[in-house]
């Protein structure tokens, strides 16, 4: 049976069981003289019903199909003689396609050797044991678990309790959901890129100036080894960033200051709102601005008084992800600043000072770390950003400082190593996962410093 | 007068003047900042809003039975297999029998959209006795010359057309057999090669599937984890470390769980590429802590007299909390809902890492089919060297900001309506 028809019949099967659960304790009430002889209410009784029904068919669904594919396969394989074992991951995925395409039809089985047709076959013929099974081991979970809950229902059942302690490990379950993410990011990241180790020193990949993916086809080509010195890409990214931050921090913050300290309640009322718009527009409507609309206009501009610009240049790429972040500076920056308590600007005001006085040498000094802590929020941000970069900022690397060269950034090099078909296990993918890791990690100290700062400066005034 | 205030007045001047200059400075960076916005919108708005209507080329077409090589119209191979453009060749030449040599011929032919044959196709299996008859028809043009007469005086001269297609086209547009239609192929095909015939409705699909699949799933998640953790988490290690880990999350850039779904949502579950099932995993985990975090502000923000009153009538602590504390933080939650499937719309850089960057014809029928998003379709046109599909690109952008800020709107309007006062 199809996955999708199993579960409407699940669907089915689990409402037939709440409805029954629900009769029976009716039931059991009548002759008692009414629900109120019960320890739960009907609700209850039905719903553990339900979740007896529910779960453990559920659960063994879910691991089911999660790892039925990857066992068929094994066992596939396996089956196959010496000769035709696939021997390293290439070989292994080029087997398994071909006898997949065997197994659905697209190659007919004249075009391969017998025993990888007999494997498709035995392909098939499993795929077909599992669902089969699959349904069967679902249906009889469903009905014992149905059949158990209503067998044990009772006047004196705790059936709320019950049903409440499922409900609160559900919701726990998915409260880590979060940590299970993490786990995961960090789990495939760190795999990945110890495997690009293996081939790669760290040594090279952290300091080698040379970057240049592209591993040849066959051993006796030049330059076939690729280099994966990456320190072009963290220039680059750095580069980027700076010119953003450049932009984006005395903007960001003198908006955030105006707004805060001089702004009319009209004024504040629109502007703020129409700087928040900046932040909900997608990164790639940004990119397409930079690319298309930015970059030949900073050329333009370059050629205009004699400059030589590069068409990707650093620089467009820059301010437009300056631009992006304005309205993340300006916010995290207006919090902190509405944080400093009223009385320090009445005693500034009152000892004479003016009021961008107050604000420079009172009100500046006393938000200085939680603004720094925005800054590092937006910085990250910065080196984070992919769509802008992808399209705005060049492919090649180059390391240079000059914001009018194209430079790569370390985001557009996992996007142009991993886009495209490509088998999972060369040094060029497994390059993606290192500087996914550099990204994760860097990112990650940023964030958790930043954190820090600003809830060590909340403590202060509250 | 003191000496203190002589030297306090002396300096006034210069002080005050420094207030202003930073008044200033405030007032210049706000307007910085809108006129990016306003850059930004008109740029797109000038580039795109010509991408919503085409050309249309007028020709007298003969549905020759013989040129068409259909003899049965009711015959569906027959139909499928007709010669269409050999009809439209035939039109041309009729139109310009000046046009002679191999090279010229290809030129004209070049006038015509090469899927206007489908137009001809779906005419004659509506209408049979089409064939054989002949009737005025407005073509659809070829995006060159859709460019060309959309352009000015100016930049007509930088089109790609020659200059014998170019008089071609103009003679066409004075005698008045060209007109402008809007652009229903935008609304109602797929990505394709031609820029004339290609749309946005198979993105926007993918992204309805993606969306469906992220509102699914992480909606419920998303609200689970808020209640557990507002009103049932124990204070203890393991709680602190689900918070530390939703923060964490909510800061990571957004490409890395590209990197998660390509490694274990594809290379260990062995999901297939491109498909919106896969992308709405992604964009879930990528949300969830947005959700997650609005989610517990509606919670917090219910006050706990509502909780003690429950409480002291009998009802249990998880009857508190569904019956009473989640009907009242609903609001506060869909409005989180709503930012952040308006974040999940927008992105583009995981699903570029999960293969949603196919070039897909087709409409994708559910989330299992292969599909690209509304955000990676503008993507990939942007970085198409055909002009033409600039203008569909920005096109695409005012769909995509359309649909961004309704859903904000309807964000801020349920946050008035619904949001109650305690």
């Amino acid at each position: 049976m199809q996955t999708g028809n199993l579960l409407l019949l699940l669907v089915v099967m689990v409402a037939g069981a709440y409805y029954l659960g629900h009769r029976r304790s009716y039931a059991l009430a009548r002759p008692l003289g009414g629900i109120r002889h019960l320890h739960s209410l009907p609700f209850y009784f039905a719903m553990r019903s339900a979740m007896w029904c529910a779960i453990p068919a559920m659960v063994v669904l879910a691991l089911w199909l999660a790892f039925d594919d990857s066992i068929i396969r094994q066992q596939v394989l396996a089956s196959l003689p010496q000769q035709l074992q696939p021997t390293d991951a290439s070989s292994y995925n080029l087997t398994l396609s071909k006898i997949q395409n065997v197994a659905s039809g697209a190659l007919p089985t004249s075009f391969v050797e017998p025993p990888i047709a007999e494997a498709a076959q035995r392909l098939q013929s499993l795929k077909q044991t599992s669902a089969m099974a699959l349904t069967v081991v679902v249906i009889v979970l469903c009905m014992l678990g149905g059949a158990w809950a209503w067998l044990k229902v009772s006047p004196q059942l705790r059936a709320r309790q019950q049903v409440e302690r499922v409900l609160q490990t559900i919701f726990m379950l998915c409260a880590t959901v979060a940590i299970l993410t993490t786990v995961g990011i960090v789990l495939s990241v760190l795999f990945e890129s110890i495997r690009f180790f293996g081939r790669v020193p760290v040594t090279d990949f952290l300091f080698g100036l040379q970057w240049s993916p592209q591993t040849a086809l066959r051993a006796d080509q030049v330059a076939s080894g690729g280099a994966f010195g990456a320190v072009p890409l963290f220039m680059g990214t750095l580069l980027i960033s700076a010119i953003a931050l450049l932009v984006a921090v005395p903007v960001g913050l003198m908006s955030a200051i105006y707004l805060a300290e001089y702004a009319s309640n009209r004024v504040r009322t629109v502007a703020k709102p129409a700087l928040e718009v900046l932040a909900g527009v997608p990164t790639v409507v940004y990119g397409f601005f930079a690319a298309l609309t930015v970059a030949p206009f900073i050329r333009g501009l370059g050629e205009s008084i004699g400059l030589n610009v590069a068409s990707e240049s650093a620089l467009a790429a820059g301010l437009v992800m300056g631009i992006m972040i304005i309205p993340f500076v300006s916010s995290l920056a207006d919090d902190v600043i509405t944080a400093v308590p009223q009385a320090m600007r009445d005693g500034s005001l009152g000892l004479g000072a003016t009021k961008s006085e107050t604000i420079k040498k009172v009100i500046f000094p006393a938000a200085l770390p939680g603004i720094m802590g925005g800054i590092l929020l937006a910085a990250s941000r910065a080196i984070g950003e992919t769509m802008i970069v992808v399209m705005a900022a060049g492919l090649a690397a180059n390391l240079t400082a000059n914001p009018l060269e194209a430079v790569t950034t370390i985001t557009v090099q996992i996007v142009t190593l991993l886009t495209g078909d490509q088998e999972f296990d060369s040094a060029k993918t497994l390059a993606a996962f290192a500087l996914g890791l550099m990204l994760f990690i860097t990112t990650l100290v940023m964030n958790i410093f930043a954190l820090h700062i600003v809830k060590k400066y909340r403590e202060q005034y509250d | 007068m003191s000496e203190t205030t002589e030297k306090v007045r002396k300096t006034l001047a210069r002080r005050y003047r420094a207030e202003k200059r930073f008044k200033a400075f405030g007032i210049g960076s706000i307007a910085i900042g809108l006129m990016a916005l306003v850059l930004l919108f008109t740029d797109i708005i000038g580039k795109g809003h010509s991408a919503f209507v085409e050309h249309e080329i007028q020709l007298p077409i003969t549905f020759d039975a013989e040129v068409l090589d259909i003899s049965n119209p009711r015959d569906e191979d027959e139909l499928n297999y007709g010669n269409y453009q050999g009809v439209i060749r035939d039109a041309l030449a009729e139109r310009f029998p000046s046009v002679e040599g191999r090279q010229d011929t290809r030129a004209l032919n070049q006038l015509v959209s090469t899927g206007a044959g489908y137009a001809l196709r779906d005419m004659l299996r509506e209408d049979p006795s089409l064939l054989g008859e002949t009737r005025t028809l407005w073509l659809l043009a070829d995006d060159d010359v859709d460019l060309f007469l959309k352009a000015n005086e100016k930049q007509r001269e930088d089109s790609r057309l020659n200059a014998k297609q170019r008089e071609w086209v103009a003679e066409l547009e004075a005698s008045g057999e060209t007109r402008v239609v809007f652009n229903q192929s935008l609304f109602s095909y797929g990505d394709s090669r031609e820029p004339e015939q290609a749309g946005i409705l198979g993105a926007i699909l993918g992204s309805l599937f993606t969306m469906i699949v992220t509102l699914v799933l992480s909606f419920p998640i998303g609200v689970a984890a808020a209640v557990y953790l507002e009103e049932f988490a124990p204070k203890n290690k393991f709680t602190d470390f689900i918070e530390v880990n939703i923060n964490n999350l909510a800061a990571v850039p957004s490409i890395i769980f590209g990197l998660l779904g390509l490694a274990v949502i594809i290379g260990l579950f062995g999901l297939p590429r491109s498909v919106p099932l896969v992308g709405g995993i992604v964009l879930t985990l990528m949300t969830l802590p947005t959700i997650i975090i609005s989610s517990r502000a509606a919670i917090k923000a219910v006050p706990p007299s509502i909780r003690q009153a429950a409480l002291g009538l009998g009802a249990s602590k998880m009857q508190v909390v569904l019956h009473h504390v989640l009907p009242l933080a609903l609001p506060g939650m869909l409005t989180g809902a709503i930012i952040g499937m308006a974040q999940a719309l927008g992105e583009t850089a995981p699903l570029l890492m999960i293969g949603m960057v196919a070039f897909i014809v087709d409409l994708p029928a559910g989330p299992l089919d292969a599909a690209t998003v509304l955000p990676v379709q503008i993507y990939l046109w942007a970085d198409s060297p055909e002009q033409s599909f600039e203008a569909l690109a920005s096109a695409a952008i005012m769909v995509l900001l359309a649909f961004l800020i309704t859903m904000n709107t309807l964000a801020v309007v349920l946050r008035k309506r619904l949001e109650r006062r305690w």
